[in-house]
């Protein structure tokens, strides 16, 4: 067990509505989707037209430029329609679902014999793979590629993350094998990273790291760069722990699993609790009764990084959270609620607002409102405050405004992912959409220069 | 409020894309914005977004300015008064409300003309290129009239605020854009353009220039300068008192009786309107380094640069400039509110943390090495911080490359 590694360079963003440790179990809908725009980047190609069965674990549609990466269904049921938007972009697969959540089998009897080649495989066929993100660039991890490190995070430092501890306790046998997997498949460089004292600790065959502190303390992205950063010419491949668990309980049981445990959360929400609930449910079943009032944004994911979801939308592929908070979507009187008012309502990591002479234990109702315009970037030392990474967030920014590439690969776009910027996004007084920005820098760095 | 509210409503279609008044929505923008935080919303990335804006950013930087105003204006008010009766030393603190008064009447002329030049000139730019008021002016409009000797003609200030605003800022495109600090633009260019209304020892006190050239026989012997131009002239006085062998203490003891350490330090010297008083800054720099808003980075090296230049200046000595303590330097002129005010200007100051620290060390150096080493130019404060703001970048590049370099070894070395 190394050291703990403490960030200090962060924000915890004390929000209202953390999840309660009760669980309810949420029916699959009876429309699932699943959005290839979950997946950055990625060209679908069609496997199943509408009208055809499916069983859960069947393949949908792969990746275009990679074959081999395949998606599949949540569920069991009829593809019900191909939805399409713009130049015939696919933006939905809906599956209307029989109830009866029959599987595929996949062949796992020899699962404690597999070479890294059977597993590698396995996690492609069985749409394990798509979980599987890769950095630099932050999608869907190259098969082709090795690996320099495989990177799971223990613990979610996000606004209202749930707890894996919670979620994963009672899951410890298949999230070890899940993870005897990923040590073969990557040839013993699975690290794993855990708030100290964790219980997954216990978790044998993988380098332990011990992070603490501030949020971005739990972002796979803070934990590399303080582990074993990404240079230009390395891969490195992370993926959700509660996924690890359930590609483990796919090598002992043979089915693909796609009940996850979720957690609702928010100010907005009557309940906020644990929630079971299949992958590509419909919002509005998740949400079912549970939301106070109406004028309100629902979020597949936290705060920071989620996606704006409405009820007839889907839960999102990556997002092991829902969120809903107020929108902000009204005028607010400068000497109140506005710019120039006493601000106890407002959570800032300015010292222009009082919350930092609020008790810690104080938390804050936010609404989806920006807080004033956007500008050109004036001050400075604000961003920085929260990184913790050896990298230089303004500059980085500008770089990737600018298109300038070679800037871009000198200040370290290799290591980052757009949710790395998040938390500097949010402190922005010029409120500049940082990660949009680091997105496009990305999309430019892959068209160019991989 | 919410009839105000109302009322917003009600006005927005005519402003907006295809209304009546489209051409004037930056205006109305502007107006509708500063009273009521617009109702935008998130639509990429985060979903919520701090508190804190530019606007209140910047207001807390005007309110900062407010203590170094009031006592300007007071400050104004005395000296003005000083003229009058032709004499320098008439108590300080009397006769204040009379002396506020009349210091008022001489400093809101400035105030008005600068915020009413400038922002006549922002807006146009604004509706120019479609959008409302940025902020970046409410501060440089306090500033300008701040750096002002009192008896500046109002029509200096108002073309010196539109050079600055033009040639300093829009044509790099607006607040943030901008290479070197606006207001200190404004300072340079009445310096150079009109180098016999913003210097000597006629243009610090109000009224005086008007008063010598009527009545001179009433102000026998009554200097008008400041306290460097009169450690200036002590310097040149020296051919004439030839003969003494302590010329340069002599030359100081005056000074120092003239302008004690202590008035220097309140501000109860002649000088800019807003920069007299250490003090008032000083509270001003405190509210800017709580708040978050001014550096302390910058504003700590650049006081310690400024003194250490003034400890190396006087181990030369030798003249009544070199052999003023260090200290002293810190609390005249300038100093302080260029210290607080003009170098830790985000936009035009060093960025990175490393950057701020030699950027505010060699900005107070070289104020104080201008200002003894080149007694032309006793005022170096202003010509060091624009020397610095140019030179910001530079500082930047080898703190950014040397984090590029590191990034480069690990490549190596992994």
């Amino acid at each position: 067990m190394s050291n703990t590694i403490s960030i200090r360079k962060g924000l915890n963003i004390r929000l209202v509505g953390e999840a309660k440790k009760e669980i309810k179990d949420i029916s699959v809908s009876s429309t699932v989707g699943i959005s290839p725009l979950d997946f950055h980047g990625l060209t679908p190609k069609m496997v199943v037209k509408e009208g055809d069965v499916v069983k859960v674990g069947d393949v949908l549609f792969f990746d275009k430029k990679e074959a081999s990466i395949k998606f599949v269904s949540p569920v069991s049921g009829t593809v019900k329609s191909i939805v399409r938007g713009e130049k015939r972009r696919i933006i939905n697969v809906l599956i209307s679902t029989d109830g009866k959540q029959t599987a595929k089998k996949f062949d796992v009897a020899k699962a404690s014999d597999f070479t890294a080649e059977d597993i590698k495989l396995l996690l492609l066929e069985s749409g394990f793979w798509s979980t599987i993100k890769q950095r630099p660039l932050d999608v869907i991890a190259n098969p082709n590629n090795q690996a320099k490190g495989f990177f799971v995070s223990s613990f979610d430092s996000s606004p209202l993350a749930p707890d894996y501890e919670y979620v994963l306790g009672d899951d410890f046998e298949n999230l070890q094998k899940g993870f005897d997997a990923l040590s073969k498949l990557t040839g013993d460089k699975v690290h794993l990273s855990s708030k100290p004292n964790s219980i997954f600790t216990k978790i044998k065959g993988v380098k332990h790291h011990s992070f603490d502190g501030l949020h971005p303390a739990g972002n796979v992205g803070t934990q590399m760069h303080h582990i074993d950063p990404v240079n230009k010419g390395e891969f490195v491949w992370s993926m959700n722990i509660q996924e690890v668990a359930a590609f483990g309980r796919l090598l002992s049981e043979g089915t693909v699993q796609a009940t996850r445990k979720v957690a609702l959360t928010g100010s907005e929400l009557k309940n906020p609790q644990y929630v079971n609930v299949v992958k590509g449910t419909e919002m509005s079943a998740i949400l079912d009764k549970a939301v106070e009032g109406s004028n309100v944004r629902y979020i597949s994911g936290n705060v920071l990084t989620g996606d704006q979801k409405h009820l007839t939308d889907f839960l999102g592929h990556y997002h092991n959270q829902v969120t809903v908070i107020p929108e902000g979507n009204e005028y607010k009187f400068f000497l109140t609620t506005g710019w120039l008012g006493h601000g106890f309502d407002k959570f800032s990591n300015s010292r222009l607002f009082p919350t930092f002479l609020l008790p810690k234990s104080k938390k804050f109702t936010l609404d989806t409102n920006t807080n004033g315009e956007e500008r050109a970037f004036v001050v400075s030392g604000e961003l920085e405050r929260v990184f913790p990474f050896d990298i230089l967030p303004v500059q980085l920014t500008k770089a990737a405004i600018t298109q300038d590439i070679d800037g871009m690969e000198n200040l370290g776009i290799y290591e980052v992912a757009p949710e790395d910027f998040a938390l500097c996004e949010y402190v922005c007084t010029t409120k500049i959409n940082i990660q949009e920005k680091i997105r496009q820098g990305l999309d430019l760095i892959a068209s160019e220069c991989m | 409020m919410k009839f105000l509210e109302k009322y917003l409503h009600k006005m927005e279609p005519h402003f907006i894309k295809g209304g009546k008044y489209e051409k004037w929505n930056p205006l109305f923008e502007t107006l509708a914005t500063f009273a009521f935080t617009p109702k935008l919303v998130t639509t990429k990335g985060t979903h919520i977004r701090d508190g804190v804006d530019l606007k209140r950013t910047m207001f807390t930087v005007v309110i900062a300015l407010i203590p170094c105003l009031l006592f300007g204006i007071y400050n104004t008010g005395h000296w003005e008064y000083a003229v009058a009766e032709g004499n320098r030393d008439i108590p300080y603190f009397a006769e204040m409300g009379a002396k506020f008064l009349t210091g008022l009447t001489i400093v809101l002329p400035v105030v008005v003309v600068s915020y009413g030049v400038g922002l006549t000139i922002e807006f146009i730019f604004g509706m120019l290129r479609g959008h409302a008021l940025h902020e970046g002016f409410l501060v440089s409009g306090m500033l300008i009239p701040l750096t002002m000797p009192a008896d500046v003609p109002l029509w200096m200030v108002a073309i010196a605020t539109a050079f600055a605003v033009i040639i300093g800022k829009e044509i790099f495109g607006g607040t943030g854009m901008n290479v070197v600090n606006i207001a200190l633009t404004a300072r340079a260019f009445l310096f150079f353009a009109y180098p016999t209304s913003m210097s000597g020892d006629k243009v610090w006190m109000s009224g005086l220039s008007e008063k010598m050239s009527t009545n001179t026989a009433d102000l026998d012997g009554f200097s008008g300068a400041t306290a460097l131009g009169d450690l200036a002239s002590f310097m040149s006085d020296k051919a004439t008192v030839a003969g003494e062998t302590v010329q340069s203490s002599m030359a100081l003891q005056n000074f120092s009786s003239e302008y004690g350490v202590w008035e220097s330090f309140i501000g109860m010297i002649p000088g800019s309107i807003g920069e007299t008083s250490t003090l008032a800054c000083l509270i001003g720099g405190l509210l800017l380094v709580l708040t978050g808003v001014g550096s302390l980075r910058i504003i700590l090296s650049f006081f310690a640069g400024g003194f250490i230049m003034g400890l190396l200046l006087n181990m030369i000595g030798g003249n009544a400039y070199l052999d003023l303590a260090a200290h002293h330097h810190l609390v005249i002129g300038g100093f302080a509110f260029g210290a607080v005010f003009m170098a830790t200007d985000p936009v035009t100051a060093s960025q990175t943390a490393f950057g701020k620290i030699i950027y505010g060390f060699l900005g107070g150096f070289l104020a104080i090495m201008i200002r003894v080493l080149n007694p032309a130019y006793p005022e170096g404060v202003f010509l060091a911080i624009l020397f610095m703001n140019i030179m910001a970048p530079i500082i930047d590049h080898y703190i950014i490359q040397a984090n590029i370099n590191r990034r480069l070894k690990r490549l190596k070395t992994a």
